[in-house]
């Protein structure tokens, strides 16, 4: 019987570590001309393909296993920094997996996510 | 297949005197079985001898066709003194004596039978439903095939520390057991299966066996730590009439349930000493609170030392929306804690560590030198070797092997004791800077919310909060909640009643979820609360024929579909895997989703005779289809919602 062993420490230690990084950085238009030349619309379908949804959601919105992405990036070096050598729980995305060019259009993606509407506009969200 | 019956296991063939102690006899089988008139003559003499028996072809004249006092009915007797309000069961002709003598004999009242579809099914019922009741169900389930399809469920009320009152057919006589498939179904012991994962375990031999054993098991079930106990129940003492010698002894031992264990007076004082004198104590809770009173006991303690709580919601322990409640900082509170209360934690040294799943495997301390750790749980009292879910062995300071919940208030009263008007004062500069930490993770927690708002799939949060903004006027319980929503309700919800949710599964088995919801709801049936599930799509796909279960017996229920069409734990164990090899990272979906063709839960259920809508791909029709599952549940009947959602 499969037994699903991530524990809520696991996703604690994640949430912790990776946020308090993205605390430590400017904000992502700061730091988008940092980036190399990318595509969000191709940073989209990597996003997909390659999994990082699986923890942090199709919007980089976060959850559990990883922390929110969306609207507080890292530098574009950081960010690549931690992907190539995660200092905790998510696994490593190597240039051998994913290329620079390939990491900085996921990244195009990550910063074309939407700003959230204003919690004093959801209704579901005063209660 | 025509049983042959031994006349050495046909008790009756020795006669029928019956003595004057089968007038002490309070139950009804003994005393129908004490009606032969004294001067009537004895059938023994009327029959051969069993050895003659043996050599003849036992069926013609000397066997009897009928009997109106089998021992089914003293079993049933029996469940009935230990207040056992249903059985859940997948039908087996292993158990088939006590079945009839149940729904008969019994008038299927106090155990009331409910059909399941699978014992994974029934015990997990049983699992939900004594967290919501706070007392046993009974699970029938039949020899051997029965046993082994619900070991999984047991192994779950094992680790979650929940009575489960297992019944398993057998038939013990080989000479007795039919040839063919009864032999397939027969085992020499049972218990082996499952001994690991019980409590205890018996094989009566007797009736007054039986009566001993039955009430013994409930006792040791029920005394913390509570876990699973099985009896093996033979299809001879089932089926076969009570002999008059063993009608006269045929009673229902008291049942006196002990006074849980509660802590050693000079190591509650100790701990009392730390946590008062600590600059930055926090409490964590896991399987605290056993009862209603577990929660205020607790509120209680926090209190008085105005200290945090972190709650792993093993159980419902503390409100939600207490300014104490701290369970969303609880990483930080721990690593700046001088002194940490663990109360029956599943696992402290995870509470006070962190570990690393990487390629080597790594791990420390996350607390600060010389900060104490106090224990008290249960688990201390009794643990066993093979099954490894007793976590990593952790070095605590003061080691309370007692009940939390029973020893909190001598906890409490020995703080409040030592607390000085200095020690006071230093309380309540931390609760305002508590209740300023909760308002501030309160309000994070909506801005959190508010993420992928519009989304599709829809976003576990969104999820969380339509289904909150249709239950929260009612006396709503979560039954359950599969599948991991990022702890969206507890983010949203205002839980502070003991039935507000139920815990998990205990040993992380899926296919816990959607069983345990149908136990859950049934007991909160007869108390008039709204329950609802919040159930992953893989966890559903194990049995989903409890779906059919709730609707034959018409157990009110919502359940919301988590489907993100995947064993998504999976999806990231492999994707983990990939990188970590550094190939192939496109692919994790292979063996851990359920896509192509995607599962038709509304059809599934509505096949099942269970009001169902969906999939539900567009976050505007969630509310609408919510409150027309509402109106089927509201009138006494299960619905469900299928919901395509993020993966977490």
């Amino acid at each position: 019987m499969r037994v699903a062993w991530f524990g809520r420490l696991v996703a604690v230690m994640g949430l912790t570590v990776v946020a308090s990084i993205a605390a430590q950085t400017p904000s992502a238009k700061q730091t988008a001309s940092s980036a190399p030349a990318s595509n969000a619309e191709t940073g989209h379908k990597l996003y997909t393909s390659i999994g990082c949804w699986q923890c942090h959601g199709y919007e980089g919105q976060g959850g559990a296993a990883g922390p929110r992405l969306a609207g507080r990036l890292a530098p574009f070096a950081v960010f690549s920094m931690y992907v190539r050598r995660p200092a905790n729980q998510m696994p490593p995305y190597t240039e051998k997996v994913v290329s620079d060019t390939d990491l900085a259009h996921v990244y195009a993606f990550l910063q074309s996510r939407p700003a959230p509407p204003p919690v004093e506009s959801i209704p579901l969200l005063q209660k | 297949m025509a049983r042959k019956h031994s006349a050495d296991r046909r008790r009756f063939l020795r006669g029928a005197a019956v003595t004057g102690a089968a007038a002490l006899v309070p139950d009804r089988v003994a005393a129908a079985a004490a009606q032969v008139p004294a001067g009537a003559p004895s059938p023994h003499a009327q029959r051969p001898t069993p050895a003659a028996v043996r050599e003849t072809d036992p069926h013609v004249e000397v066997e009897p066709l009928t009997t109106d006092r089998p021992g089914g009915d003293f079993m049933v007797d029996v469940l009935k003194s230990l207040d056992l309000e249903y059985v859940a069961s997948n039908p087996g002709s292993s158990f088939r004596g006590i079945h009839e003598s149940i729904i008969n004999y019994g008038n299927n009242r106090m155990p009331e039978f409910l059909t399941c579809c699978h014992e994974e099914s029934a015990v997990a019922m049983a699992q939900g439903y004594f967290k919501a009741e706070g007392k046993p169900m009974a699970a029938l389930v039949h020899g051997t095939v029965g046993l082994q399809h619900a070991a999984m469920a047991i192994y779950n009320a094992y680790c979650d520390r929940v009575p489960v009152y297992v019944l398993a057919g057998n038939t013990v006589d080989a000479t007795m057991r039919r040839p063919g498939v009864e032999w397939a179904h027969s085992v020499q012991d049972a218990g082996v299966m499952v001994r690991d994962f019980l409590k205890w375990d018996d094989q009566p031999v007797s009736l007054p066996h039986f009566a001993e054993s039955a009430v013994r098991a409930y006792k040791i079930a029920m005394t913390p730590p509570m876990m699973p106990v099985m009896l093996v129940i033979d299809s001879g003492i089932q089926e076969d009439p009570i002999a008059p010698d063993v009608a006269s002894r045929l009673r229902v031992p008291k049942l006196t349930r002990p006074a849980p264990p509660q802590g050693e007076a000079g190591a509650v004082t100790e701990a009392a000493r730390l946590l008062v004198n600590a600059q930055n104590p926090v409490i964590v809770a896991d399987r605290t609170a056993r009862t209603p009173a577990g929660i205020a006991r607790l509120a209680e303690l926090a209190e008085t030392l105005q200290a945090p709580v972190i709650d792993q919601r093993g159980r419902m322990n503390f409100p939600s929306r207490h300014p104490l409640n701290q369970s969303d900082g609880g990483r930080q509170l721990i690593a700046n804690a001088d002194v940490v209360l663990g109360l029956e934690l599943t696992d402290f040294w995870g509470t006070v560590s962190a570990f690393r799943d990487s390629l080597h495997r790594s791990s420390r301390s996350i607390v600060k030198p010389g900060t104490k750790l106090i224990s008290i749980t249960t688990v201390d009292l009794f643990v066993k070797s093979n099954f490894q879910d007793f976590q990593r062995y952790p070095e605590v300071d003061v080691a309370i092997a007692a009940d939390a919940e029973a020893t909190l208030p001598a906890l409490t009263e020995a703080c409040r004791k030592l607390v000085t008007d200095d020690r006071r004062r230093a309380f309540e500069e931390r609760r305002r800077s508590l209740e300023q930490a909760h308002a501030r993770a309160r309000e994070a927690s909506r801005s959190e919310a508010a993420y992928a708002w519009d989304a599709s799939p829809i976003s576990t949060a969104r999820l969380a909060a339509e289904i909150w903004a249709q239950v929260r006027n009612d006396d709503w319980s979560l039954v359950s909640e599969s599948g991991n929503t990022s702890g969206w309700v507890y983010r949203l919800w205002d839980f502070d009643k003991h039935y507000h949710h139920l815990g998990d599964a205990g040993g992380a088995g899926v296919g816990y979820g959607a069983p345990a919801a149908v136990g859950g709801a049934l007991a909160n049936k007869k108390h008039g609360r709204l329950s609802v599930n919040i159930q992953g799509d893989g966890d559903l796909l194990y049995a989903p024929g409890v779906l059919w279960t709730a609707a034959h017996h018409r157990i009110p229920l919502l359940t919301v579909m988590h489907n993100n069409r995947a064993y998504h734990q999976e999806v990231m164990h492999i994707q983990r895997m990939a990188n970590r090899h550094n190939r192939g990272i496109t692919r994790a979906n292979i063996g851990t989703t359920i896509a192509d063709p995607n599962v038709d839960f509304a059809k599934i259920a509505q096949g099942m005779g269970v009001h169902a809508e969906g999939p539900i791909t567009n976050p505007n029709d969630l509310g609408p289809a919510i409150q027309r599952a509402l109106v089927v549940v509201r009138r006494g009947e299960p619905a469900l919602v299928d919901v395509v959602t993020q993966p977490r």
